[in-house]
């Protein structure tokens, strides 16, 4: 490398600039020297960092990180803006506690926050059981549809939802308890296959035969004290209707000889005693409001 | 492109000379101030209507009024952004249609491209921002200081209690300007006059007054003390000219085969036209000397010719010494060729390519302003659970339609169903009692309705597509489709 000399410095014919005068192997440098400001701009961000280092967690250490001065955590951010969110939706969440549910229908404005809020409740407590479009699966009911085993007005889902469903420890949880004819041997296994032909005939799902002809009075004698005479059910014990295209526990006549053998008892918690009042309220509203909610006065035909 | 020298060698531009390095620089250099000369002249007042025009537009256009009738703001150009909304003149845009607004912006990309390629960097002469209020500040220095020796002077001057309290008065008249530039932002974003007051009351929302700060904030910087600093090393359509400018493109020349040797006026080096005045240099309001050849720093602002047509007047030579020309035109002109008129220089190949692509681009955007819909329907169905079986086995699906009345007045609508014998449909609101094969509603002004709604079909009905119908029911009409599916479970069952 040839030594470097200070005094070879010329002005550069192609671009009117002047060499930083070193030379290596012919190799010039121009010097085209940095703003001055822009060097300030730099210390300034070296300044900034230093501050943001000092003032903002920034540090990692070998079990945690520094903290700051300012003390911000993303938790405790995400604590503020919950609560800012809690703040502005506490006046509408005072007048759900103190509308009752029956009049939530009169107040469209309150019912469609109430349904919102429900839609945020359902996804977080209920979507397990109920699926995320509340459409259910085999043993868990689809909310969307007509179909009520403990009745499907405001009030009737408030409850259900509130004290739960054969769940211990709520007096008032809805309860009701189907008996395993064929496992505890109240009916013969002959005697339950013509009873699920019956039942399955109520729908139309198998013709009247011999077979639903023996079931009929097999059903006489043992489910009309829930089922009732023709098999629509009552809601006082949850007794489903069987007269009805719907099947919480299956259709075939496999699963409804299963469900005869071996009754099935659903239990769904008193959500009472985890959510408050206010929510459960919402939840109502939002189930109430997925196309099967029925009105307070006598149930209205479903549309041709 | 880079520009070529005489020789049609390659050429590098130099450094503005303000910006040349002083032999006892080391890395960093310092900046330059620069104090330009007051001159007057046909570019000067060029500028100067253009600089009113701009500053006009930009002021005055919240203040504009445009009758929209009872139902949406009065302001001419309006973005509101809280209802999602943005108004101009007789358009109005909503934000699915924000083409139109990218449309605008490509149409002005273009502009700015059909701009250099007509009449090279004028943007940056004339109509940048950046050039209007540097150009602004530099005449309030001239106000408080003086004009171009005056300010120099002072800047040499002690820091006497005389000094800083010019200065203090000063740098308050770039604040009050600073504050008024990001005042006059905020307009664009509410009522101008509701907003105007509000402002003056302390009514005003936070983000009003943190606009108006960063805005006053980046002015008094940019313009008050950075001025030509941004041009030269922060603002990246400089260096993009330099790729678009060639030699058919219009800049201002130093005819230096005129003007060489240079010297004073009868003195032992004159010869050229050039009486080494310096006064092109003085005027310059990034401090470039334009002898030098073309550069960087040049903004093509043109103040160079008008002190040197006045030079030329007054050593009673022929005007254009300095001039807007093309380097072509130079080289035809170094020839002995008379000097090409600038209205022909203008129109090249690439011009009218330019000019074709954004007028074809305007002439789409006008096309789809004047043909679009004020009427749309959107539907988004439900797919978790996509049917609902019913007690007595009918088949329930459910969707979110939207209305969308795009009017300034409230619009009777009726939605109908399409398709799927025996089938119908209700409302959230209304139940099922009242389920029909249409629903009726009236959309309120410049509104999109949500409305959920559900099909009902009877036992048995397979899957298969369904048309939504909206009808306008007023006495101008209007219908639009759109096309979904009814879902059932396989089979029918």
């Amino acid at each position: 490398m040839p030594e470097e000399t200070h005094n070879s410095k010329r002005i550069d014919e192609a671009t009117n600039t002047e060499t930083m005068g070193h030379e290596w192997d012919g190799i010039e440098e121009l010097n085209t020297p940095l703003p001055r400001w822009w060097l300030y701009t730099f210390y300034a961000c070296i300044a900034f960092a230093v501050g943001y280092a000092v003032v903002y967690p920034s540090v990692p250490l070998l079990h945690e990180g520094t903290h700051g001065t300012f003390g911000w955590t993303s938790r405790g951010e995400y604590a503020a803006e919950q609560k800012a969110e809690a703040a502005q939706r506490a006046p509408m969440l005072a007048a759900l506690a103190k509308t009752p549910i029956e009049d939530l229908p009169s107040k469209p404005e309150l019912m469609r926050q109430a349904v919102a809020g429900g839609r945020a409740a359902f996804k977080v407590n209920c979507v397990q059981c109920h699926g995320a479009g509340a459409a259910g699966s085999v043993g868990y009911p689809n909310l969307n549809d007509d179909d009520w085993l403990w009745g499907g007005t405001l009030t009737d889902i408030q409850q259900t939802l509130t004290h739960g469903i054969r769940y211990p420890g709520d007096d008032q949880t809805r309860t009701s308890l189907m008996p395993s004819f064929g496992h505890d041997k109240i009916l013969t296994p002959a005697q339950v296959q013509d009873a699920a032909s019956f039942v399955r005939s109520l729908s139309g799902l198998e013709p009247k035969g011999a077979a639903a002809g023996r079931g009929a009075e097999i059903f006489a004698t043992n489910c009309v004290a829930c089922h009732g005479p023709e098999g629509k059910g009552g809601r006082q014990f949850g007794a489903p209707n069987l007269t009805d295209r719907i099947w919480l526990y299956g259709g075939s006549h496999e699963q409804v000889v299963g469900s005869i053998t071996n009754a099935h008892a659903g239990v769904m918690p008193a959500w009472g005693q985890r959510l408050d009042p206010v929510t459960i309220k919402m939840l109502a509203a939002y189930v109430h409001s997925l196309g099967g909610g029925e009105a307070f006065a006598a149930p209205t035909p479903v549309a041709k | 492109m880079v520009s070529l020298n005489p020789q049609g060698q390659p050429k590098r531009r130099p450094l503005p000379s303000a910006l040349k390095p002083k032999p006892q620089n080391g890395l960093y250099e310092k900046k330059q101030p620069i104090f330009p000369r007051k001159i007057d002249g046909r570019f000067r007042r060029l500028k100067w209507g253009i600089m009113a025009a701009c500053l006009a537009i930009y002021y005055l256009t919240p203040w504009l009024r445009w009758n929209r009738g009872p139902y949406s703001p009065d302001q001419a150009v309006l973005i509101d952004l809280a209802h999602r909304r943005f108004y101009m003149f007789a358009i109005e845009i909503w934000p699915q249609e924000f083409y139109f607004v990218a449309g605008l912006l490509i149409m002005a990309g273009i502009g700015l491209f059909l701009v250099t390629s007509a009449v090279g960097r004028a943007w940056c002469g004339y109509a940048c921002p950046q050039t209007v209020w540097t150009d602004l500040f530099q005449q309030i220095d001239r106000w408080f200081d003086g004009d171009r020796n005056a300010q120099i002077r002072l800047a040499k001057a002690p820091w006497t209690a005389s000094k800083l309290a010019r200065r203090l008065a000063k740098w308050s008249l770039y604040l009050l300007v600073s504050a008024a530039t990001g005042g006059a932002w905020i307009f664009y974003f509410a009522d101008a006059p509701t907003l105007f007051h509000q402002v003056f009351t302390g009514a005003a929302p936070a983000i009003a007054y943190s606009t108006i700060a960063v805005l006053a904030g980046t002015t008094l910087w940019l313009g008050g003390f950075m001025r030509e600093q941004v041009c030269v090393y922060m603002c990246p359509w400089p260096r993009i000219q330099s790729a678009m400018l060639d030699e058919k493109s219009l800049i201002v020349t130093y005819k230096d085969w005129r003007g060489e040797p240079r010297g004073k006026l009868g003195g032992k080096a004159s010869g050229g036209d050039c009486v080494d005045c310096n006064l092109c240099a003085a005027v310059c309001p990034t401090g470039i000397d334009i002898r030098d050849g073309a550069q960087i720093g040049c903004i093509t602002c043109a103040l160079c010719i008008d002190a040197c047509d006045g030079v030329m007047a007054k050593t009673g030579r022929p005007r254009g010494l300095i001039d807007y020309a093309t380097l072509e035109d130079s080289e035809k002109e170094r020839a002995g060729a008379p000097p090409t008129r600038h209205a022909k220089l203008i129109w090249h190949a690439r011009t009218l390519i330019y000019l074709g692509l954004w007028s074809a681009i305007g002439c789409v955007l006008l096309f789809a302003l004047g043909t679009r819909e004020h009427l749309a329907i959107s539907v988004a169905k439900d797919r978790n659970p996509p049917f609902m079986l019913m007690s007595d086995g009918a088949i329930r699906n459910a969707y979110l339609v939207k209305w969308r009345n795009m009017e300034d007045r409230p619009r009777p609508m009726r939605l109908t169903l399409d398709g799927i014998p025996g089938a119908t449909m209700w409302s959230e609101e209304m139940g099922k009692a009242q389920a029909a094969r249409q629903l009726t509603r009236t959309i309120p002004a410049d509104q999109t309705e949500p409305l959920r709604i559900y099909v009902i079909a009877p036992a048995g009905t397979a899957q298969q597509p369904l048309v939504f119908t909206l009808t306008v029911t007023d006495a101008q009409g209007g219908t639009v489709h759109y096309d979904t599916r009814f879902d059932a479970p396989e089979g029918g069952q």
